[in-house]
């Protein structure tokens, strides 16, 4: 009896183990990946995310009319022959810092009352390899992961390819994982 | 009506569509605790598609679909903008660049992405192949490497003032720039 019972507390403290084993590797994926971290703790049905939607498309509408989904305006900002994208970005990086210093400095609460989390990064070598890398696919493509979704949906129906390309890579990277330097 | 879509239909100056991505942080942030970056939907897509038994693809994508829906709304930002927002005025774009490229046979300038490099018949030449299919296979493997794109790094990380992010967005730059002068005009003559 006494060693049957043994037994079960092993497997039960073996089991926590493995739990806390899976948990912990998923959770230093995610602590090596900068914007892969959904910080609500809440559990919404899925129309919930009909607002990110919303989100999206008014973002997709501002990508295509402010050019940032341009070719030539890639090429130009890389050839330093226009101010336009380092306008976009300089703004854009400006107007988000302020929000988010007085999102930190009011406390501010999402619309569920939930307190807003950020995580800060940490160095690993990726971010030089892989931001080197992603420099010579964004000047060949023309195009950062966003707009390649909104160049699709004004009808530039070959950049399917580079997306799934993409994917391909995005693969790619995750197979190769564990043997690349980080 | 007909005056406000009129001055919508033109190109929008960078001093309004900046700050209007820059309001996509906090947006995003008090909807629901999300972090902007686009990149992970590619992510997301591989996990929910082809995990393959992959450590890295090995988690519940299912929370994270609010991004997968972010980028759908992308999509159709792009249909609705075409078939309503579209100008009718053709592209501006630099003298030097416009040069340039007409010496590699690119010279019609008529939408943002250049048709005469970026279509399907294209796809089987070498410049084609390169530019479509190779670009896009540095993009998915480069930003899940720097763990992030224009949009995680250089607008989420950067608004919350995060070092590696400059690191990376530093590289970007880098990258794009040895890629643009050093490297394309060859591939551009292919």
């Amino acid at each position: 009896m006494n060693s049957t019972e043994n037994k079960l507390t092993m497997s039960a403290e073996k089991q926590t183990a493995f739990v806390n084993l899976v948990e912990n590797t998923d959770f230093e994926v995610r602590s090596l990946d900068a914007v892969c971290v959904n910080d609500s703790h809440l559990k919404h049905p899925w129309y919930f995310n009909l607002k990110y939607l919303l989100v999206g498309v008014l973002f997709g509408i501002i990508f295509v009319k402010a050019e940032l989904i341009s070719w030539y305006r890639i090429q130009e900002m890389f050839r330093f022959q226009s101010f336009h994208m380092y306008g976009v970005i300089g703004s854009a990086v400006m107007v988000g810092m302020i929000s988010v210093w007085v999102i930190k400095r009011f406390n501010i609460k999402t619309i569920y009352g939930e307190v807003i989390e950020f995580h800060p990064k940490k160095f690993n070598k990726g971010n030089v390899y892989g931001g080197l890398l992603f420099g010579f696919g964004w000047a060949l493509t023309g195009a950062c992961p966003g707009p390649l979704f909104a160049q699709i949906g004004t009808g530039a129906l070959v950049v399917v390819v580079t997306l799934l390309s993409a994917i391909v890579g995005t693969w790619v990277y995750g197979y190769f994982r564990e043997r690349l330097p980080h | 009506m007909n005056e406000i879509l009129d001055v919508l239909k033109q190109p929008w100056p960078w001093y309004v569509a900046g700050p209007l991505i820059g309001l996509t942080v906090p947006a995003l942030l008090i909807l629901g605790n999300k972090s902007f970056g686009i990149s992970s939907s590619l992510r997301h897509i591989c996990a929910s598609c082809f995990p393959a038994n992959i450590k890295f693809f090995k988690y519940d994508w299912k929370k994270e679909a609010w991004n997968l829906f972010f980028v759908a709304g992308i999509l159709f930002g792009g249909i609705l903008t075409a078939a309503f927002l579209g100008s009718n005025e053709p592209i501006q774009i630099n003298e030097n660049l416009r040069t340039e490229l007409a010496s590699y046979g690119v010279t019609d300038i008529s939408s943002l992405v250049p048709t005469q490099i970026f279509n399907f018949e294209n796809l089987f030449t070498l410049r084609g192949f390169v530019m479509i299919v190779v670009g896009g296979l540095l993009v998915g493997f480069g930003t899940r490497y720097a763990g992030g794109c224009t949009s995680g790094h250089a607008i989420m990380g950067l608004s919350n003032l995060q070092m590696p992010s400059l690191i990376a967005t530093c590289c970007f730059m880098v990258g794009g720039i040895i890629m643009a002068n050093l490297v394309l005009p060859y591939i551009l003559s292919l």
